[in-house]
């Protein structure tokens, strides 16, 4: 099995001895005694870059979200908590927030129960386990503002999806999917769901692989049928693959835009208006830079909570024997 | 070894059926990017009469030859920059002793909460203040920075799981840390550069909303803001616009069939940390 040593050798480092050991502690020394020396220096060209880019534009941001300041070369200045106690009363702001969670929320648990059913069907014995794969995962490394596009049409009322249902005799089916106000959120959600099962099944197929067959093989002898091999052997191994596949989609529904922008541009009306494009919206198009900062810390703060609460799960997970 | 029972067939005929429903959209896609102008049938019905026409226009109209120049040159050097700095920033993070890399370290993770919308405004502005507005070289700063703190984060993981046994050797021989890093560090941490490079390569190929901000207003593009100013052109007209899109995603899905065992193992394997 060449392949499956070559796969292992990329997701693990060479040459370490046992794959459940821990490793040992740090030397200060080397074995003959010598002291190490790494050149410490060798931070500073990331540190550089990432301080330029990052760090001081963000806390400058946050400094902004304090300020009137419109962005138009009229000097700041501070107000305070201003900023928060008018998104906290914008209704804009309140229902991209709102719709944001919401999409996110079924982004979520959609991609991922799709993902992980792709993934136990592609680790079956079926014939077609590799070409599915790769099929599945192609969307996900296409660009979001082409498949946007892509979908656009296929949504629009002449477009594939209705003209495939009126094909199959539904034609009572049909839908404006992305012009109904209460239809185009779920619209622009599938659109994220179709890119991005693949991914979550290609993460969970990794954990897949961690589950060793004899368990199951013993389990079929004991009697335990498929769905109780599933939820008592394959569940709690799929733990860590799970954990890093809700913070992906968490995280990625949070900072939901380029699907928005491209299809709907946050409309009709507010309908599928994001915090993300309701931010851009506010810097580039409104002109109330101070405000949008504001509005960036909220999302900052969301992703902050939910990334740290899975970091620490995925830590405690670790930590499990 | 299970045999192919009659189960298996029936999930396998399932799962055909979800690839199906799949590849409708990529279906749609191609058929209706190979469709003359005057053919008025259902998009669902495969075109009878291909023509590679809209591909020759849309070429031409989009501008996409100079686009995806600068795709490939911004995605390429970023790429190979955060990779050698990245690199770098691991080899003490990993390996110094006493306490601060761990608040370098934790520093740079940091980075991997921080929202990009959250610097967004005064980053544009202080672009705009040395002059990079409308130049790729904005974009290669943008992405060295912004993915510095991700692929730190993947290459101070791996090294510390790496035996310094090896470092050690070429120190007792007499080779210097500057040395040790490059010939021995580096070859070392291969398997996890593969991994960077994929993920780095392709977030930066398909990031749309920082190059419609930095290079709007000028002539130059990347290959999702011209697709997108493209579309905006020519709305109505979807076999031509479908045929500039099909242009714009064939590069990336090109190296995606060839490299796809490689690819989808990155994916996979870059998030274990």
């Amino acid at each position: 099995m060449p392949h499956a040593r070559e796969a292992a050798a990329t997701t693990r480092p060479p040459a370490r001895h046992g794959p459940e050991r821990p490793l040992p502690r740090k030397k200060r020394t080397t074995r003959s005694g010598l002291r190490r020396s790494v050149p410490w220096w060798f931070l500073l060209p990331a540190l550089t870059l990432y301080l330029y880019v990052v760090l001081a534009p963000s806390l400058q941001g946050a400094g902004y979200a304090f300020t009137d300041w419109t962005g138009l070369g009229t000097p700041a200045s501070f107000i305070g908590l201003e900023n928060f106690r008018k998104s906290l009363g914008d209704p804009d702001a309140r229902d991209a927030l709102w719709q944001t969670l919401l999409v996110t929320v079924v982004i979520t648990v959609v991609q991922n129960v799709i993902g992980l059913l792709l993934a136990l069907g592609v680790n079956s014995r079926i014939r077609s386990r590799n070409v599915l794969r790769v099929l599945f995962f192609a969307p996900a490394v296409m660009t979001p503002v082409v498949t946007a596009y892509l979908w656009r049409y296929l949504y629009a009322p002449e477009g594939a999806f209705n003209t495939a249902l009126e094909t199959l005799g539904l034609g009572s089916l049909t839908q404006n999917w992305l012009g109904d106000p209460d239809l185009a959120l779920w619209s622009v959600a599938a659109i994220v769901i179709w890119q991005f099962s693949g991914y979550s099944m290609v993460i969970f197929l990794a954990g897949l692989q961690g589950v060793p067959r004899e368990l199951h093989e013993a389990a079929g002898v004991d009697g335990a049928g498929a769905f109780q091999r599933f939820w008592h052997i394959t569940r709690p191994l799929l733990a860590p693959a799970t954990t890093i596949n809700l913070m992906l989609s968490m995280i990625g529904g949070f900072k939901l835009f380029d699907q928005v922008y491209v299809t709907t541009g946050g409309g009709p009306g507010h309908a599928t208006e994001t915090l993300s494009t309701l931010i851009y919206k506010n810097a580039f198009q409104f002109d109330e830079y101070a405000y949008s900062t504001a509005l960036a810390v909220f999302l900052a703060v969301v992703v902050a909570v939910v990334s740290a609460g899975q970091y620490r799960g995925l830590q405690r997970q670790k930590g499990m024997p | 070894m299970r045999r192919y029972t009659a189960r298996t067939a029936l999930l396998e005929s399932v799962m055909v059926l979800a690839g199906l429903v799949f590849a409708f959209p990529i279906y749609v896609l191609v058929n209706l990017s190979v469709r003359g102008a005057d053919d008025a049938s259902s998009p669902v019905a495969p075109t009878l009469s291909p023509t590679l026409a809209n591909y020759a226009e849309a070429w031409r109209a989009a501008g996409l030859a100079s686009a995806l120049a600068n795709s490939v040159a911004v995605t390429v050097l970023s790429a190979l920059v955060i990779i050698i700095v990245s690199a770098m920033a691991a080899y003490p993070l990993a390996r110094a002793t006493g306490r601060w890399p761990r608040w370098a370290f934790l520093l740079f993770a940091l980075g991997l909460l921080l929202p990009a919308q959250l610097g967004m405004i005064p980053l544009y502005q202080s672009m705009r203040d040395l002059g990079l507005l409308g130049s790729v070289w904005s974009l290669v700063l943008f992405y060295c920075g912004l993915q510095v703190p991700f692929s730190v984060f993947l290459y101070t993981g791996f090294l510390r799981a790496v035996p310094a046994e090896y470092e050690d050797a070429a120190a007792v021989d007499g080779c210097g840390p500057v040395r040790a890093f490059f010939s021995v560090v580096l070859p070392l941490l291969r398997p996890v550069t593969g991994t960077v490079a994929i993920l780095n390569a392709i977030f930066i190929w398909n990031d749309f909303l920082t190059p419609l901000l930095y290079l709007s207003g000028s002539s130059q593009q990347t290959v999702p803001v011209a697709v997108f100013q493209f579309v905006g052109q020519y709305v109505a007209d979807w076999q031509l616009v479908f045929a500039g899109l099909v242009i714009s995603v064939v590069p990336i899905l090109a190296a995606y069939f060839l490299m796809q065992k490689r690819i989808i193992r990155g994916f996979a394997g870059g998030l274990k940390g």
